[in-house]
């Protein structure tokens, strides 16, 4: 059976950027950009995204939503498209972005390519959640996401290993940040899911190491470090994310994703808990923070975890705070330190310095806090 | 030749079955004769003699292939390989892929060494003694240790022994309990943390920093603590990178209370250049099927061989060959010895070639078999920096010793193509599948040359100009090179199978219950 690919730009993103405005989300900031005389970028990098995928044509069937929201990128590729859905041109919104998404979903496709930024990412996710794959070709301001490949070539070049069956499939950060909070240079980052990508494990798997292991059993092999070594009088405040809540899976214990759960003596405490719950909590308490590395970035607080405030950061202590990563994290990295943005300049440099991750079961690294 | 003058390569193509695919029941290589009725009467039946608890429930699902047929098909496979003998083998850096005298060969069939018996006593194996004391005088006199065994079977097994002496002797001085981390560098070969948690350590590595690939003595300074049993580090790292600050590396874990071990099996590039002992290291490990010209026998009998300062050698295994000025003797008797880390006393053959090689060098020939490795590395890093899509790793850092990692990086944001694509398509012109990198990839696409003191000129610039091709062939077709190998023995197989436990067969039993759909899950 010929596969099915899904396409969705997002006429409108990276439109803010370039005129600096941070972002395009909102009907008020897009009329602005274009005043400003912002031009769009999305097609473009959507056709170059495209083009990669020209070897498989006769062998795929391309979905599409109509004019520029990828129609016209399909068939200045000579693709022939099936043309879904109708928008208004020009005048397309997170509304056209969600039914579309949510079409694709109908439609079956086995994985849909979307250019576009966080925004659109986030959109993507409300509609589909994890029941569909994506590859993100960036073409935003904001590019926090871990969905997104590095540049279009690469997304395009992704998705034919994926549709040849070559590469598998993980779980990758939707962050995006509040506009306009940082159009007043503040940043403050959410995390509002995961959503399916096809995961070239190059980064870290060698054909001929046969034994190394994969994104699973690498996080899986974390949370036993972490709880054979739990202790009964302490609390555990776990972050968000995926490596962190596989010490829950482990633990056969309900979970929030994105929130942050309490445990002691390997029982739920509290779930997906806010700053004032977890003060209260730990209140006269010994307790331990297991945080992951969150967006890619390398941010440990302040990403996505500001629950975790440095109020509770201070009261737990440096020396009870867990960072966990697999190994395949640390090397996207490519060296750069571990960040903190707490909010507050003092626990940002309390925090400095070099701290231990656990990597594996008995296995941790030394590595940098910046 | 092509018209890039390189050779046009074509594997022999058989399509041979796995062994336990062929024949048929009741086939037989050798249809052994029953004994005579008297002996049957006299003994009984071999069976009898195996106790019951031994006994196998069911008969072992060995082959059943006539004689032919297994020559054939072992001959066959032998076809379908590109071996050490065949091809320039640069790709496999960290393996030091030397050329092995021949006549060497001649010296383990002589009945004097071939017909040999570990059980026999020690006056009547004086000659093979002697040739092992000598040889581990030679492997002192190389590292500045005090003393040698040459029992563990192989590489990894080495650092395992390291790591074992290094367990009995925080045990042996009460605190073991308290000192339960080894620490190594992510550079440092993969064994170097495996080893340690085979012996039961919790391993700490340190990263290396983004500009000069070297491992952070900062780091280190904060990984250790009253929880240090001991250092193991590879130096060169898997990088070719020196580590000029290794005496201090190995002073701040000697002040935290921990032994050091040195991971010498990429030793190739330090023939009288630098040695262990003057870095301050307790104990070290050298592999004697890399740099002393043994060959690698494919994961078969090869040879870690360990040396230790005095100060550690009660730790090591037994027995140890010593001399008294007239006889040679098996010392059994070390008060702190970890015991036996295989049975008897090594794959001696190893030792005996690399005893010749190291005897026919003498010690100028044998510095500079290492600084023509350093030679060879460097031209080959002048030759491929005119190769589009290629960069060195740590491009601001020292010269490189024994190897050199670089990337393809550029090559695959350019055109998609891969490091594992174009290690493929580089054996369409004879030269085996090159050696990506040890895990985790550090540096993205990796690849990994030893042109080790074996290769010529013309080997190296041949090895440069089919990565060349390759390269340019990326920029003009991605796809011949993507779909690669196209004239060899198999074509590209799909890797996901080789990482998905539910699918990948180390045996044959798995391979049929797995292929069956009862896999994990």
């Amino acid at each position: 059976m010929r596969k099915k690919l899904g396409l969705i730009v997002n006429p409108i993103a990276g439109m803010g950027g370039s005129v600096g405005l941070k972002g395009t989300d909102g009907e008020e900031i897009l009329r602005k950009a274009r005043q400003l005389g912002a031009a769009p970028t999305a097609h473009t990098r959507a056709v170059e995204a495209l083009r990669e995928l020209s070897a498989l044509k006769g062998s795929i069937e391309l979905f599409t939503y109509p004019h520029d929201m990828g129609e016209e990128e399909a068939k200045e590729c000579s693709f022939n498209p099936v043309v879904i859905g109708s928008i208004q041109r020009g005048k397309t919104s997170a509304a056209d972005t969600k039914n579309a998404a949510r079409e694709m979903l109908t439609r079956g496709v086995d994985l849909l390519l979307f250019a576009g930024g966080d925004g659109t990412a986030r959109d993507i996710y409300e509609a589909v959640g994890d029941r569909l794959p994506v590859i993100g070709v960036p073409a935003g301001v904001k590019i926090h996401s871990g969905v997104f490949a590095i540049n279009p070539r690469t997304a395009g070049q992704l998705a034919v290993s994926y549709l040849r069956g070559e590469v598998a499939t993980s779980e990758a950060e939707v962050m995006d940040i509040d506009e306009e909070a940082f159009r007043q240079n503040r940043i403050s980052a959410r995390l509002y899911g995961y959503l399916k990508i096809p995961h070239d494990e190059q980064l870290v798997q060698n054909v001929k190491v046969g034994s190394v292991p994969g994104e699973h059993e690498s996080m899986q092999a974390i949370a036993w470090e972490v709880i054979d070594n739990m202790q009964d009088d302490y609390l555990y405040i776990i972050g968000p994310g995926t490596t962190t809540k596989a010490i829950m899976k482990e633990l056969q214990l309900s979970y929030t994703l994105l929130g942050v759960d309490v445990i002691q003596q390997k029982q739920p405490v509290a779930l997906d808990a806010n700053e004032a719950r977890l003060l209260e909590l730990i209140e006269g308490k010994k307790a331990k923070i297991i945080v992951s590395v969150i967006g890619g970035q390398g941010y440990i607080f302040g990403r996505g975890n500001q629950q975790i405030s440095p109020r509770v950061i201070r009261k737990v202590g440096k020396d009870n705070i867990i960072i966990v990563a697999t190994e395949s994290k640390i090397a996207a990295l490519k060296g750069m330190p571990l960040l903190v943005d707490t909010g507050d300049r003092e626990v940002d440099e309390m925090l400095k310095g070099y701290s231990k991750m656990v990597t594996g079961y008995g296995r941790s690294a030394v590595y940098r806090v910046a | 030749m092509s018209e890039a003058g390189l050779r046009r390569y074509h594997a022999n193509v058989w399509e041979e079955p796995i062994i336990m695919q062929m024949g048929s029941e009741g086939e037989r290589g050798i249809a052994i004769p029953h004994a005579e009725k008297e002996i049957q009467k006299t003994v009984g039946s071999a069976q009898s003699y195996i106790p019951a608890r031994m006994k196998r429930r069911r008969d072992a699902a060995l082959p059943q292939v006539s004689q032919p047929h297994v020559l054939r098909h072992y001959l066959r496979l032998s076809q379908q390989t590109l071996g050490m003998a065949l091809n320039i083998d640069i790709g496999m850096g960290t393996c030091t892929m030397k050329y092995s005298p021949q006549v060497n060969e001649e010296l383990l069939r002589l009945p004097q060494f071939a017909d040999l018996h570990p059980f026999q006593d020690e006056d009547t194996v004086q000659g093979i003694l002697q040739i092992m004391y000598e040889f581990s005088r030679f492997m002192c006199e190389i590292s500045g240790m005090d003393e040698f065994t040459f029992q563990p079977g192989g590489g990894a097994h080495g650092i395992y022994t390291n790591a074992c002496m290094i367990k009995k002797y925080h045990d042996v001085n009460g605190e073991l309990k308290q000192r339960d981390e080894i620490i190594s560098t992510i550079f440092s070969h993969p064994a170097d943390a495996a080893c340690p948690a085979t012996a039961d350590f919790k391993v700490v590595s340190l990263y290396p920093d983004p500009e000069t690939g070297l491992p952070d003595v900062e780091a280190l300074k904060a990984a250790v603590s009253k929880r240090t049993a001991g250092l193991m580090i590879t130096n060169p790292e898997d990088t070719g990178i020196f580590n000029p600050m290794i005496d201090e590396f190995v002073n701040i874990i000697h002040e935290a209370g921990g032994l050091c071990a040195y991971d010498q099996a990429n030793s190739n590039a330090l023939f009288g250049i630098a040695r262990a002992r003057e870095s301050g290291f307790d104990m070290c490990h050298f592999n004697i099927h890399k740099a002393f010209s043994s060959p690698h026998g494919c994961m078969g009998p090869a040879c870690g061989s360990v040396g230790t300062k005095k100060e550690i050698a009660d730790y090591l295994p037994v027995p140890i060959v010593t001399f008294d000025g007239s006889r040679y003797h098996l010392d059994y008797d070390r008060k702190h010895s970890i015991g036996k880390v295989r049975c008897f006393f090594g794959n001696i053959e190893t030792i005996l070639r690399a005893y010749a090689w190291v005897m026919g060098m003498g010690p100028d020939d044998l510095r500079q078999v290492s600084e023509t490795s350093i030679i060879n590395t460097n031209y080959l890093i002048k030759k491929m920096s005119s190769v589009q899509g290629v960069t060195m790793a740590y491009p601001k850092q020292a010269r490189r010793l024994d190897q050199v990692r670089f990337s393809l990086e550029k090559l695959k944001e350019d055109t998609g193509v891969t490091t594992d694509d174009v290690a493929r398509r580089m054996i369409d012109f004879g030269v085996q599948e090159y050696f990506t990198s040890h895990h985790p990839w550090i540096v993205p696409e990796p690849f990994l040359p030893e042109p080790c003191d074996t290769y010529s000129r013309e080997d190296i610039d041949y090895w440069v100009e089919v990565i060349r091709h390759v390269c340019q062939e990326a920029y003009k077709n991605p796809e011949i090179v993507k779909s690669a190998p196209h004239n060899h023995a198999i074509t590209k197989i799909n890797r996901q199978d080789l990482d998905d436990p539910d699918r990948y067969a180390m045996t044959w039993r798995a391979y049929v219950r797995k292929s069956k759909g009862k896999g994990r899950k």
